[in-house]
């Protein structure tokens, strides 16, 4: 008998890659360069686009082609180009070829700034098949280069999305909302939104992370860009409705109390991040010792499978040991709506277990928007828990 | 584009993509644009359309190809011989298979 379709059409979301057997590697993150040719007030990173040092620490193009052709063995079917700034790497065409060819979806985190005509043009010839991540600063020059600190970037950055969009290339801008732009966000959501094939609601970079590598008087600095909780809250609950609904069925499958194991996302078990010096991460932001794996140092003939076979996998059994962690975020049901983790608790007291003040914060006053918690109460001591999550989830959807 | 596909015909992967084999899955992935509904898509294969795509290697007919599969499994010729040109027709007209000349 003649069958319909011998085909099946797949999103990546649904690639029976995530249900069935899983690969060693499904997505793997590539910091090509911690440069960067703008330096935004916000950044976790800030090296200068001619920081020599940074530039000789660099993998070469030789090195993160053979990483590559490791990940496909290991059946990684995304990849993501970030930085810094990836297309600082004068190598980085020669890079997207290589990923495209090996059969990588690939994503790519960009400020538009350094797209070419010749770029614009491989990247429409030959799609990403994800749209472009594009970070916007601002929607005016002025308050663009006052978070960019770079003049002429705004420019830049038009040029450089009209070159895309003028051929056809997929993009998913997304805000970084800061103090000299926090008028222009419904600007920017009009426009994004209005963009060929822009489908989800544009992300917004909202609660800012401090340094990657814990450094005291530049992590002060961006701990007073910082918007407060109940802003924050704000600009989340701004969707009404949609936001709500969103919570409901989030709240439903994530609100737990998270236990005392350190790791509860897929961080190191499904994906993994490559710095741009060759130490494989569990994610792009954890960079505690005790976390990297060097895969140019690294002894076994296929480090990437060592690290996620052997090295993650032991990396994940670590249990929290501090009081405080294990009093508050241990027991608190609002796992879901909390970002604490190993990275946030690296970047911002250089541990891994130490409850992130700002953070929890947060998670209390979306939990007290949502009707969860009540003005004073610790989520950690909520004994009813269950019963006010099936009872929010429950409620009547918009 | 695909009226004149025949038994005789001999086809090959489309230069145009690039087929990945992901824990026992034959995963087909654009890697220009315009094959498929979207720029976005990934493709699969069921289990007969991937017993089928492994021979078509650019070397044999697809009468070959139908052969080959009739002495492998259980199932009429004249069945396999439909199902191996409705996959060629399905993969033509998506881009994925490209006739060798």
């Amino acid at each position: 008998m003649v069958r319909e379709s011998y085909t099946i059409t797949k999103t990546l979301d649904h690639a029976a890659t995530r249900t069935a057997q899983r690969p060693r590697l499904h997505r793997l993150d590539l910091e090509l360069t911690e440069r960067c040719n703008n330096n935004c007030l916000h950044c976790y990173l800030n090296r200068p686009a001619n920081d020599h040092l940074a530039r000789e620490r660099e993998l070469s193009t030789t090195q993160l082609q053979a990483i590559l052709d490791e990940a496909a063995t290991l059946g990684c079917l995304t990849l993501r180009f970030t930085g810094g700034e990836p297309l600082l790497r004068p190598d980085f065409a020669a890079l997207y070829l290589h990923a495209r060819r090996l059969g990588f979806r690939v994503s790519l985190s960009t400020n538009a700034t350094l797209i070419t005509p010749h770029l614009a043009d491989l990247l429409a010839r030959l799609p990403p098949l994800q749209p472009l991540d594009i970070t916007v600063y601002g929607m005016t020059a002025g308050s663009y280069e006052a978070v960019s600190r770079v003049p002429g970037s705004f420019h830049r950055f038009w040029r450089g999305v009209n070159l895309l969009l003028q051929r056809g290339v997929a993009l998913q801008p997304r805000f970084a909302l800061l103090p000299p732009n926090a008028s222009e966000l419904q600007t920017f959501e009009r426009w994004a939104l209005s963009l060929p094939g822009v489908q989800r609601h544009p992300g917004i970079v909202l609660f800012l992370d401090l340094r990657a590598r814990p450094e005291s008087e530049r992590s002060r600095e961006l701990a007073a860009l910082r918007c407060s909780p109940e802003e924050g809250v704000a600009v989340l609950a701004r969707r009404g409705a949609a936001y709500q609904d969103e919570m409901r069925s989030f709240c439903a499958r994530f609100s737990r109390p998270a236990g005392d194991f350190l790791f509860a996302c897929g961080a190191g078990r499904e994906s993994a991040c490559l710095d741009a010096c060759g130490n494989l991460q569990p994610c792009v932001q954890l960079r505690h010792p005790a976390a990297l794996y060097n895969l140019v140092q690294a002894q076994p003939a296929s480090p990437l499978r060592h690290a996620m076979t052997e090295f993650f996998p032991r990396m994940r059994q670590l249990r929290a040991t501090n009081p405080d962690y294990l009093l508050r975020c241990a027991r608190c049901f609002l796992k879901g709506l909390c970002d604490q983790c190993p990275a946030k608790s690296w970047m911002e007291h250089g541990t891994l277990d130490t409850p992130v003040e700002y953070l929890c914060a947060v998670a209390h006053a979306k939990a007290r928007h949502l009707g969860l918690l009540a003005q004073g109460e610790n989520a950690w001591q909520v004994e009813d828990w269950r019963e006010r999550i099936e009872n929010f989830s429950k409620k009547e959807q918009t | 584009m695909t009226t004149d596909l025949t038994l005789d015909g001999i086809y090959t992967p489309s230069e145009n993509i690039v087929a990945r084999l992901i824990e026992g899955e034959v995963m087909i992935v654009p890697l220009t644009a315009g094959i498929g509904e979207s720029d976005e898509g990934l493709y699969t294969l069921n289990e007969c359309g991937q017993a089928i795509w492994q021979q078509l290697d650019g070397r044999q007919s697809l009468r070959a190809v139908a052969a080959q599969l009739a002495a492998e499994y259980e199932a009429a010729e004249g069945e396999i011989e439909a199902d191996v040109l409705g996959l060629a027709r399905e993969l033509l007209e998506r881009g994925i298979l490209a006739e060798v000349k």
